[in-house]
């Protein structure tokens, strides 16, 4: 394609092509300090392009390809091409990824130990990692655990962490001097706004962490904390993973182990200054 | 009507994992995972390989496991259930 770029997250290694010069500039911006995929050889490929080749010019809208795609995805507008690359990029790992089990989860480390988060969308994953990634904790991902099926192990995969809607300005004020990508206001997901992980977190990504503690993280209620009984646990983490199914019983065996030997816990906060203060007592805890 | 035998679905394709009150297996032909509650984990352990008339079976759960409650009706259903999903077969 005209314009492309290629960059490793973690294990995973991509290529995104696109037909306009600007997504390719804004991932070589946020992206500058990732490594390039090993040997040049990526996992996965991405594809920007027009559905018309009038359409690079012309009301230009950002068709999203790739090695997986999805047939009914809509086209965005290019000035929100750097989703489109983000989601083209999480598309392949949802629906290609199989040298891991993927949990929708985020995931911060201390002591070589990893703390998984999930919950549906809105429960402030990204926010609370984001902002753990500020405090102490190493940053190893805002959307997708990937554990490596024969250890166990969790590996890290630290894309741009993606801040939605009021998500944006709480990580603005409490990651001061944070790098941010631009602002993109009215996408389908409402308005998004990237920050790039600490340099710590990029140069500890090729370092695994042991599964220490699960959290279900729930935004908008009283404090309160709950155990999860490992079968809730083994169907939330199942409904959780993008290809359970697909990688058949090496999920079911590193699934079941997680679910057997992490302790798991429901925490719901009013605020992040509170959830961030519950996480850590919990993690003291252990 | 004949005491059918029943048998569970040879252990090399089941993986098993006990997690609490609930049971998780994985059925490798089908690739499906099953999450199992009484009195089915205890009816898989019943049978093993070997097989069980319904009226043995029936007889053992209640004495092995104290399910004497479980009538022949349910037992009927939950094997049925067993039988539907490939983890146990009938003879």
């Amino acid at each position: 394609m005209r314009h492309v770029f290629s960059v490793r997250i973690g294990p995973v290694g991509f290529r995104i092509g696109s037909d306009w010069r600007a997504p390719i500039a804004q991932l070589e911006s946020l992206y500058a300090d990732y490594p390039a995929p090993r040997d040049g050889v990526p996992d996965f490929n991405v594809r920007l392009f027009a559905a018309r080749p009038w359409r690079r010019f012309m009301r230009p809208a950002v068709m999203i390809g790739g090695d997986f795609v999805l047939p009914e995805a809509a086209p965005l507008p290019l000035a929100q091409g750097l989703l489109a690359a983000e989601m083209g990029m999480n598309l392949q790992m949802a629906l290609g990824q199989r040298r891991f089990l993927l949990l929708h989860a985020s995931v911060v480390e201390r002591d070589g130990r990893a703390l998984l988060m999930t919950g549906i969308s809105g429960a402030g994953k990204s926010t609370l990692a984001a902002l753990l990634g500020a405090r102490g904790w190493r940053l190893m991902g805002d959307e997708f655990a990937l554990v490596d099926p024969e250890s166990g192990a969790i590996h890290a995969f630290p894309r741009l962490v993606s801040l939605k809607n009021e998500a944006i300005g709480v990580v603005e004020a409490g990651v001061p001097g944070g790098r941010f990508g631009p602002l993109l206001a009215g996408t389908p997901k409402g308005d998004i706004r990237h920050l790039v992980p600490e340099a710590a977190a990029l140069a500890a990504m090729d370092k695994p962490a042991e599964p220490a503690l699960i959290l279900f993280p729930r935004f908008g209620f009283d404090p309160a904390e709950r155990d999860v009984l490992p079968s809730e646990v083994f169907v939330r983490l199942t409904q959780a993973s993008t290809n359970y199914v697909a990688i058949g019983e090496r999920g079911f065996d590193a699934l079941t182990r997680i679910v057997k030997t992490v302790p798991a816990r429901a925490i719901d906060y009013p605020d992040t200054d509170s959830a961030i203060a519950q996480v850590e007592a919990l993690w003291a805890a252990l | 009507m004949p005491d059918r035998l029943y048998r569970m679905e040879r252990p090399e394709n089941l993986r098993v994992a006990h997690l609490d009150s609930f049971t998780a297996v994985y059925h490798r032909n089908s690739g499906i995972t099953h999450l199992i509650t009484a009195p089915a984990p205890e009816i898989l352990a019943t049978l093993g390989e070997a097989g069980m008339t319904f009226t043995a079976l029936r007889e053992t759960l209640a004495s092995a496991y104290e399910l004497g409650d479980l009538d022949d009706a349910a037992l009927a259903a939950r094997l049925d259930e067993l039988v539907a999903a490939g983890l146990v077969s009938t003879a």
